[in-house]
């Protein structure tokens, strides 16, 4: 039998675990959604409602059946990347002519909002991560300097601020005293690129303000605590310089705990950003959770919620990966 | 015409240097007004206990002090400048170049993150002596000096991936890389097996010779120091004690201090037998969850009331042996009987009596008691769970205890943090005497502490041996221990047991290759010794 590389046999039992993990999540999302109080039928057929209407409309639903079986139907689909249709998207006055039913499915309306969490979670960390390591790393060179006090505090500040205040903030001063930026981000899947960031800006900049105090002081601890390790002393007397210490010898050996707070990080921006969304009105998947939670529209609910998960489970594995990658120990074996 | 040529060859000038240290909010003198020549390709031995300060005398020498100290007065003269002038940068230029220092942890001291050559050329490299493939064509013949296996290869590897005691080896040849004119060794086989540490200090010797490189060479161990150095200074409490030349030293120690620093050699316990067995291991082996077999099929028998040292290097078996005794890794074969009767495996199967009976002191006090709880506490728990003293009632008995391992009433209400080292040590023998125990592991228990407070604990286990009849079973590397305590003496090697027998047998031959190998290691204060082991 041929030995896997540790790497390779690591990963898969990663990936394993991912997967039983998304498992019990979908167990949870479907449980949890299923307890939402209220009803989506009587709700969408209100006072005018009769029985036998709330019945018809349960059965073309599926409503009707028992919890397993729903639960297992909708699991089998969504493994086959069908995610079910929407019942809000179907127009209630049909309720009584199933046939007719325009259902919209789960994915198209998933996907456009999709991509556009997605084009902000990455323009915000294009920015954010060089930042916050550049800040980490000079914080952790001039530790106990006022600079290193300053770059501390300010970040402290943005991070203690509510994240709707701090838009607030950003468009009073980048929107409305000065008109650099538009307050609106209501771009759309017809928007040109560049429009796109332009719109953008304010929410991204919102964004990076309290991401970069978590990633940049995560930076500098990690490099910190290496400082006091006989290596960096024997760097030291061996005549390198202090950035050079704090390049070459500390930094290599921080990369693992880095890179699990930016993967927490990313997945904040994907999955816990939907107050940013809401003052900007930008249509990212986070309004449309909660839109969809208003309107009990269960199947996008779950839909959402599965799609926050994967990214979830897929960025700690990336962390992961990297923290393998760049310990030699774990890379080359004895 | 003599004084002047001296003058020139003086390398290394230290005058009545004092740094301080800050610690508890003020700041403590760690070297007070120490004067060191050293002349150029010089090997000057600086030894004491830990705490002397010789390591931060070492540093001093290159003009280094750690983060949280300071120098104070005096100036340090090397090639006629002053380090304690200098600037960082000034600094900077010397270290790597004309400076250079081997760490005592080899393992510790290389970057985990980069291979083995780049870190060798690093600082040669950073200071522009010379382009990269020349260095690397050097650090390759430096591996070759130093007797390192592949060396045209062995720079290709991580730290992780080769040996202490070669690391150690590269960690020499990278602080000969840039050809320096003073090397700093600070403790640099101390973390070695002897067996390895042989070698290390072989090479290291021919390569400061070969090179005409001056050295200061750090340990607390007086035979090691006695092979490598020409003169030695010894220091304590950040004073000197005396300097001398090496023959002389040895010969005729002026003072009282430095022949205390062999002073565990001296004790020499007489040769017991004993008819009765309390416990033997038969046929054991044992392993960590499906990895190798760490023992394979030992047997050791320990006579009643007698001392029984188990000696080996690091990985041969013994600390294994003592987990598999108390039950904490059960054996895979074999049976441990215990007086006459089988001992359950695991220790989730032994009685409360099984476990009261069987013992153990630790290598490192510091590790092995709860730091928010009082000497009381820390010797209540056993006299509560074993003997159901409550806490009211036994302070009689913490006392009598205390008493015996010859500390005083004071001491009741401590923490461990306001206790040194030894008295660390004792609390912990009082702790294992408290269950009143008839066997009593001691794993490495002397071997963190200095010589003259190892001699105080050794003599106290000596005592309570004699007044109480306990067996032990004696685990160490340090042969000088094993003639101070043991009755009777057991050999490991990976994982057997390579002879068991009276201690008389065991230190006269014929031996068996390994015990051969093992005792011809052992440094001894004869200047001569390395070069005898090196020829034979």
């Amino acid at each position: 039998m041929s030995k896997l590389h540790p790497i390779v046999s690591t990963l898969l039992k990663r990936i394993g675990l991912g997967i039983i993990s998304l498992f019990f999540v979908t167990l949870i999302i479907f449980s949890s959604v299923n307890l939402l109080p209220g009803d989506f039928v009587e709700s969408v057929l209100g006072q005018t409602r009769t029985e036998e209407s709330v019945k018809i409309f349960r059965k073309e639903l599926g409503l009707d059946k028992p919890y397993h079986v729903r639960y297992v139907n909708w699991l089998t689909s969504a493994i086959q990347g069908d995610l079910g249709s929407t019942f809000s998207g179907r127009n209630a006055t049909y309720a009584n002519q199933p046939q007719q039913s325009t259902a919209r499915s789960v994915s198209s309306l998933l996907k456009p909002r999709l991509f556009n969490t997605f084009f902000l979670a990455a323009m915000t960390a294009i920015i954010a991560i060089p930042l916050s390591l550049l800040l980490g790393i000079t914080a952790a060179l001039y530790r106990n300097s006022i600079y290193d006090r300053t770059v501390n505090a300010s970040a402290l500040t943005t991070i203690s601020m509510p994240e709707f205040f701090v838009a607030y903030i950003l468009i009073i001063y980048l929107a409305s005293i000065n008109q650099f930026f538009p307050s609106l981000s209501n771009v759309t899947s017809s928007t040109p690129f560049f429009e796109r960031i332009y719109l953008s800006v304010l929410p991204a900049l919102t964004l990076t303000l309290v991401t970069v105090a978590h990633m940049m002081r995560m930076t500098r601890a990690s490099i910190i605590n290496l400082l006091s390790s006989p290596y960096i002393e024997m760097a030291r007397l061996k005549g390198i310089s202090k950035t050079q210490v704090i390049i070459k010898h500390a930094l290599p050996n921080a990369w693992a705990p880095i890179a699990n707070i930016i993967a927490f990080n990313l997945a904040y921006l994907i999955v816990g950003v939907v107050v940013v969304e809401v003052v900007f009105v930008y249509p990212g998947v986070g309004q449309l959770m909660v839109d969809s939670v208003i309107k009990r529209d269960i199947p996008v609910v779950q839909g959402c919620a599965l799609v926050f998960a994967v990214t979830y489970i897929l960025l700690n594995l990336i962390a992961d990966v990297i923290s393998i990658i760049t310990n030699p120990r774990l890379l080359y074996p004895k | 015409m003599k004084s002047s040529k001296q003058k020139k060859d003086l390398l290394l000038d230290i005058q009545n240097i004092s740094i301080e240290g800050f610690s508890d909010e003020i700041w403590h003198p760690i070297i007070k007004g120490v004067n060191l020549q050293l002349y150029r390709g010089e090997v000057l031995g600086l030894i004491g206990e830990s705490g002397a300060g010789k390591s931060t005398l070492g540093l001093a020498a290159m003009g280094f002090v750690r983060t949280g100290c300071r120098f104070t007065s005096g100036s340090i003269n090397f090639n006629g400048k002053d380090l304690t002038k200098l600037s960082d940068k000034k600094k900077q230029q010397l270290w790597g170049t004309k400076l250079s220092y081997v760490a005592q942890s080899a393992a510790a001291a290389f970057n985990p993150a980069h291979r083995l050559i780049n870190q060798t050329i690093e600082s040669s490299l950073s200071h522009k002596l010379n382009i990269k493939e020349t260095l690397q064509k050097e650090a390759v013949q430096l591996y070759k000096e130093m007797q390192l296996p592949n060396p045209d290869e062995i720079g290709e590897r991580y730290p992780h991936q080769v040996s202490g005691g070669q690391l150690q080896r590269t960690m020499t040849a990278m602080a000969m890389s840039s050809k320096p004119d003073l090397i700093i060794f600070d403790e640099p086989t101390t973390a070695l097996d002897v067996t390895t540490q042989v070698n290390v200090l072989a090479t290291i010797r021919s390569i400061v010779k070969e090179h005409q490189t001056a050295a200061i060479y750090i340990t607390h161990d007086l035979a090691v120091v006695a092979q490598m150095a020409d003169r030695i200074q010894v220091l304590r409490y950040g004073n000197t004690v005396e300097v001398a030349k090496t023959s002389q030293m040895l010969k005729s120690p002026k003072e009282e201090y430095t022949k205390s620093l062999w002073a565990v050699r001296s004790i020499k316990k007489k040769e017991q037998k004993s008819k009765e067995i309390i416990l033997s291991i038969e046929n054991v082996s044992a392993s960590y969850g499906s990895g190798p077999k760490v023992l394979q099929d030992i047997n050791i028998n320990v006579p009643t009331g007698r001392t029984v040292a188990i000696v080996g290097e690091s990985g041969s078996g013994k600390s294994t042996t003592a987990r598999s005794i108390t039950g904490l890794l059960p054996p895979t074969q074999g049976k441990i009987i215990f007086q006459n009767r089988i001992l359950p495996m695991k220790l989730s199967d032994r009685t409360k009596e099984d476990l009261r009976k069987i013992q153990m002191i630790y290598q490192s006090p510091d590790t092995s008691m709860n730091p928010r709880h009082t000497v009381r506490e820390i010797i209540g728990r056993p006299l509560s769970f074993y003997h159901g003293i409550n806490k009211e009632k036994n302070t009689d008995k913490v006392l009598e205890l205390l008493n015996m391992i010859e500390l005083d009433d004071s001491f009741v209400d401590r923490l461990p943090e306001e206790l040194s080292g030894g008295q660390k040590q004792r609390i912990c023998i009082a702790r294992a005497l408290a269950a009143e125990p008839e066997l009593i592991i001691c794993d490495e228990v002397t071997s963190a502490l200095d010589q003259i407070v190892q001699e105080g604990i050794l003599k106290l286990l000596l005592k309570l041996q004699h007044e109480l009849k306990i067996s032990y079973i004696f685990i160490t590397h340090d042969i000088a221990t094993v003639k101070a305590i043991a009755d009777e003496v057991v050999v490991m090697h990976q994982g057997l047991v390579v002879e068991q027998g009276s201690k008389k047998e065991i230190f006269s031959p014929p031996h068996p290759e390994y015990t051969k190998l093992l005792l011809s290691s052992v440094p001894e204060m004869d200047p001569n010794w390395l070069n005898k082991v090196l020829e034979n």
